[in-house]
């Protein structure tokens, strides 16, 4: 019966984007790992290889796919809160149990197994959040709704920069994609997105320049504004104040992050993408710090391999195994987080634009499948999925093409690793679960 | 609300379309619009690695090779690799110590990383690549790579072929980029003349390389490799017995041989004395060996066959004649009464004859060398009516002169020849304030004044009589291998010049029965083959030197030139000794001995003792131990003030060490070094051996 159900509904649009981007993954990482001489055959077949084992991974996130498909859709809404209340503990549990890999404190490990809960967390939250919004009592027009909601989003986010995984701590902002699409007013993307750039003057700009243009703003705010500041004195305290911010964001919070919360070769990364040199500054702390993280100040040559890589693919590519950057090691991560370099190189401009083409049309999808829920929970679980990937795509090959910090998180569904594969698909398959049982009202 | 939040819908997905945009026109800039990255990767991982050639090999006349290519071997090294050698068995292998070998391991990690081999000793001895291919299984990381080498099987013709090098900054930049650093070049002799023909085509094997700078493989299985295409032979006139000859007779003096052969112009044998054994310059202890030939005061590097300037002296007659003759000054039986010496200026030309009619016409005025008769023709010939003046008469005896290319570049197929010295009529004015007659220099007439040849220049006057009036420029190369109409660097040496056919046969048979009667019964006695008609003109200069600042007169150089047989000449011999004597003496048996081996093939057994004689004859000038004392001990001066070791300076401070040095008579004769020892044991580097000092005792 339940076998019957299953496959009623299904959208195969998103299954079929599904496995069209988990077979480019496994392609691209063979392009990547592939040794000259390798029984092709028996490697795919044998756990050995990573090829191999991206194979195997993607049988085991497909058996995950179908007991998810399997299951009745109240589950996911029922259990909503407690699945969150397991990824904090997880978060928690980290703390205590963590073994740090790579300058990060974030993984827990079993024998061979790494779990990563940051990672896993941010499914826990896109259902978390989707619950809180479709509760009848919530009203998203008010800011302590807001609020709580932002805190459902963050908390991971924090525990995460506590463990010294500021990427993935950045996934997390993603969800206020979700929270806009609910009701979150407009001014506060405005507001973070002036911020943003506030934050990019900053770094790239001479304070005292930024300080002066800021100031010419203020300035010209007032006169263009002269007749309504008459009116209303308000006016002109507001653009004081909004002045008093900015300049206290670029003068004082801006250093003091990049100083005192931010680790030496984040800052390094951030400085490598906006192309200016690091020059450590201020505290003894920072310059102490610039030696043992000596490892990770590879991230400049990584992104300039990178884009050796994707630049030497040209129009068609070089051909699957023929690229020399991805094959002879000069791009590193190539298998995780610089898998698009593989495909860059590989199959050249047309194939990069399929890829983004694939993905355009997935997150499409799933917007377009959102908007046709009928159950608020549904379709803000449904944002929260397109968020999370918008989000990891977006920053992924954004890096790799030299227009993003080098942020380590991974590509979604190309990317080699077991984990960061049976979760989204494990997320994208509660969507389409989802979406199956879409006349049904769900709390 | 919905339609409120319906536009929310739009506006996230326009978010994620303009992301999603930048993404793509990134890609358009990085992978459609910028073509660095292309050659970036390409230079990332392909190595192009140079195939050299193997260098063209050089045949003599009989088809000997006397420069060849043989392999020798280089240690590498591999840094990456060393794991567990035993350090102190190698360095005894090596014969460095361990310091040497850390020094060595850093430098080859610095030059080409730990991945990469780098050369950790090269060209091995024979004994030293013997005892390390013995163990080189002992030391992972070390191979013993080959590497060809130039080898001069014969020890011979030094100054001829020439020594390769690395090519320097200067060689780089005039080649365009041609050649690179490490690269090898022809650096003089026909090395350098032929080198684009020697050195053949360099290929390029593209490797694979990874982030590491490991080579793991082909780039593209090869098929952008071009395979290097070996140098192309060259085939020379060269006698090689002859030149070994040549040389054996030349030890222990200081002057130079050339022979050419008149029909072609093919210069069968050139030496240039003091002399060394050209593997010197190869092989281990190369720059060693340079080292101490380059600071030696004889110049045993210096070719004096093309760069030795003397004046010709006696040997100049019979061309004197020759330009009397074609300008219808004179006829064969033109002659002059010579009562010992020439009156016709205020100051008397001397003559060695004062006998009546000894100079009663050519033959006999040549036969018996009268400095009166030819002064006298000299003098005729420039102030001939025809041409107005002493000047312009000066003028038209030097176009003769460069005709016979004497006073220019003979243009032989050796780099950086001497031109010698006719000066022009405007150095006459210069110098005598534009007051001077044919009486100022009228020794012209007889090899001296500012005549300058080369040694080179007098066998080349040799073969225009020889061949009665042409000849052909002086070269070493009879052909290319394969040589097509391209090889234009050929073009030069088959032009027939014939700067004097126009004079009839008579006159020339006057000057050569002239020349062979020098030979029957003159001055070149000594020169007198059996069943062979020799033609020969002895000459004797005079030789000044400035020493210690003072223009001192040494004694005289020994100048013969000859060619024979007369009938049919297939060799022109011209031979200068410095500081020996008259031109009998040592340059005529010289030239004898060289004439009989080459046209007899042989020589006869009583002549061999000659060859050991002369061989054995010591004629270095005596101040050259002086002037090396003083070369050797302004350098122990000079290193003891840059660096306050004494040690170099102790040995010129001795008293019996610079009373013996600073006291040898200028014509006494210097010990003769041996600086044909090869291939000697390296040593380590001690400060005495930037001083090369003249043994006291031989």
């Amino acid at each position: 019966m339940h076998a019957r159900n299953a496959s009623k509904g299904i959208d195969w649009v998103l299954v079929g984007l599904y496995m069209i981007l988990c077979a480019i993954g496994v392609i691209s990482i063979f392009g990547a790992t592939y040794k000259e001489g390798d029984p092709i055959l028996q490697s795919f077949t044998s756990f050995k290889t990573d090829y191999g084992k991206q194979l195997i991974f993607w049988v085991l996130a497909m058996i995950i796919a179908v007991f998810i498909m399997v299951t009745d859709s109240k589950f996911f809404t029922a259990t909503a809160n407690l699945w969150y209340a397991f990824g904090i503990v997880l978060l928690l549990l980290v703390f205590p149990f963590h073994t740090e890999i790579k300058g990060t404190r974030s993984i827990i490990r079993f024998g061979s197994f790494q779990l990563q809960p940051a990672d896993l967390c941010k499914v826990f939250v896109a259902l978390a959040l989707a619950k809180y919004l479709s509760r009848v009592e919530t009203d998203f027009s008010k800011t302590k709704s807001q609020l709580i909601a932002t805190a459902i989003a963050l908390t991971p986010a924090i525990l995460s920069i506590l463990q010294q995984e500021t990427g993935l701590a950045l996934v997390y902002f993603s969800f206020f994609l979700v929270m806009f699409r609910e009701g979150l007013p407009a001014g506060i993307l405005i507001i973070g997105f002036s911020f943003a750039v506030l934050v990019v003057a900053t770094l790239l700009m001479e304070p005292n320049t930024l300080a002066m243009i800021l100031t010419g703003i203020a300035l010209a705010a007032i006169y263009i504004l002269r007749r309504q500041i008459k009116r209303r004195k308000q006016l002109l305290i507001a653009i004081i104040g909004i002045w008093m911010v900015c300049v206290g964001v670029q003068r004082f919070l801006v250093p003091y992050v990049f100083e005192s919360v931010l680790q030496p070769y984040q800052v390094k990364r951030i400085y490598d993408t906006i192309g200016k040199d690091y020059v450590p500054s201020g505290g003894t702390a920072v310059l102490e710090e610039v030696p043992a993280k000596k490892k990770d100040d590879s991230g400049d040559y990584n992104v300039k391999q990178s884009k050796i890589a994707i630049g030497s693919g040209g129009f068609a590519g070089k051909g699957l195994l023929k690229g020399t950057q991805t094959r002879y090691d000069f791009v590193p991560e190539q298998r995780t987080d610089f898998i698009f370099c593989t495909i860059g190189e590989g199959f050249g401009f047309v194939g990069s634009f399929i890829l983004m083409a694939v993905y355009f049309l997935l997150l499409m999808r799933i917007i377009t499948v959102a908007e046709r829920q009928r159950s608020v929970f549904s379709r803000a679980y449904a944002y929260g999925v397109a968020s999370i990937l918008f989000f990891h795509i977006a920053i992924n090959i954004c890096m790799t093409i030299g227009l993003a910090p080098v942020i380590g998180i991974p590509l979604p569904f190309i990317s080699y690793g077991g984990t960061s594969l049976i979760t989204f698909t494990a997320a994208l398959f509660i969507l389409i679960r989802l979406d199956a049982d879409r006349q049904m009202v769900l709390r | 609300m919905s339609v409120f939040n319906q536009s929310r819908s739009t506006v996230i997905r326009l978010i994620v379309a303009g992301v999603f945009l930048i993404i793509v026109a990134q890609l358009v800039n990085l992978q459609l619009f910028s073509s660095k990255y292309e050659a970036l990767a390409f230079n990332n991982a392909v190595y192009p690695k140079v195939r050299y050639p193997d260098r063209g090999i050089i045949y003599d006349r009989k088809g000997k090779a006397i420069l060849n290519n043989t392999i020798m071997y280089d240690l590498e090294v591999t840094p990456s690799q060393i794991k567990g050698v035993d350090t102190s068995f190698l360095c005894k292998l090596v014969e460095i110590d361990t310091a040497e070998f850390k020094k060595r391991i850093v430098t080859a990690i610095l030059k080409n990383g730990r991945y990469r081999p780098s050369i950790f000793e090269d060209l091995l001895t024979p004994e030293m690549h013997a005892r390390l291919e013995e163990n080189i299984y002992k030391f992972p990381g070390f191979a013993l790579v080959e590497r060809p080498v130039r080898v001069y099987p014969f020890k011979a013709a030094a100054h001829i072929m020439g020594y390769i090098g690395e090519a320097d900054s200067g060689n780089i930049k005039r080649s365009n980029g041609f050649y690179r650093l490490g690269d090898y070049i022809g650096k003089t002799g026909l090395e350098a003349y032929y080198e684009r023909v020697l050195m053949g085509k360099r290929g390029v094997e593209y490797l694979i390389k990874d982030n590491k700078n490991r080579l793991v493989g082909k780039y593209e299985n090869g098929i952008y490799d071009t395979a290097a295409v070996a140098g192309r032979n060259l085939h020379t006139y060269i006698d090689i017995e002859l030149q070994q000859l040549a040389e054996k007779l030349m030890q222990g003096k200081v002057g130079a041989v050339v022979a050419i052969e008149p029909k072609t112009g093919g210069i069968l044998s050139m030496v240039s004395g003091p002399n060394f054994d050209p593997n010197m310059l190869t092989g281990p202890n190369k720059q060693q060996n340079f080292n101490k030939l380059f600071l030696d005061v004889s110049s045993p590097l210096l070719n004096r066959a093309i760069k030795g300037q003397y004046p010709p002296g006696s040997t100049f007659k019979p061309l004197g004649a020759l330009v009397a003759l074609d300008e219808g000054i004179i006829t064969p039986s033109f002659g002059i009464g010579c009562g010992g010496a020439y009156y016709g200026c205020s100051r008397p030309v001397k003559c060695t004859h004062n006998n009546a009619g000894h100079a009663a016409n050519l033959r006999l005025a040549i036969a018996n060398s009268c400095n009166s008769y030819f002064t006298h023709i000299y003098r005729l010939s420039v102030d001939a009516a025809k041409y107005k003046g002493v000047k312009s008469g000066y003028q038209k005896w030097k176009q003769y002169m460069n005709a016979f290319d004497l006073g220019v570049r003979v243009g032989v197929d050796l780099p950086s020849e001497d031109r010698g010295n006719i000066p022009d009529s405007s150095v006459y004015n210069k110098v005598y304030r534009n007051s001077w007659n044919s009486c100022t220099n009228l020794t012209l007439g007889i090899g001296q004044d500012m005549m300058l040849a080369t040694p080179l220049q007098l066998a080349n006057s040799m073969c225009i009589i020889a061949n009665k009036g042409y000849y052909y420029t002086p070269h070493f190369v009879k052909n290319i291998e394969d040589e097509t109409p391209a090889d234009s660097i050929m073009n030069p040496f088959r032009i027939k010049h014939e700067p004097l056919t126009s004079i009839p046969d008579d006159a020339y048979e006057a000057v050569i029965s002239g020349m062979q009667d020098v030979v029957e019964i003159g001055t070149a006695r000594v020169a007198k083959l059996p069943d062979i008609n020799v033609c020969a003109k002895t000459g004797t200069a005079e030789n000044y030197r400035v020493i210690d600042g003072k223009r001192t007169k040494l004694k005289d150089n020994s100048v013969f030139v000859c060619f024979a047989p007369r009938e049919n000449p297939k060799i022109a011999i011209a031979v200068i000794v410095e500081n020996a004597g008259y031109g009998g003496t040592w340059a005529g048996p010289i030239a004898a001995l060289m004439m009989e081996k080459f046209l007899n093939d042989t020589l006869r057994t009583e002549r061999l003792k000659e060859v050991e004689r002369i061989a054995a004859a010591n004629l270095m000038p005596g101040w050259l131990v002086r002037e090396q004392y003083k070369a050797d001990s302004t350098r122990a001066y000079n290193w003891f003030k840059m660096t306050k070791d004494s040690s170099a300076i102790k040995r010129f401070l001795r008293r019996d060490y610079k009373k013996d040095s600073l006291q040898q008579k200028e014509n006494s004769p210097t010990p003769i070094r041996d600086i044909r020892t090869t291939w000697q044991r390296p040593e380590a580097i001690l400060p005495e051996q930037y001083f090369i000092t003249h043994p006291v005792t031989a």
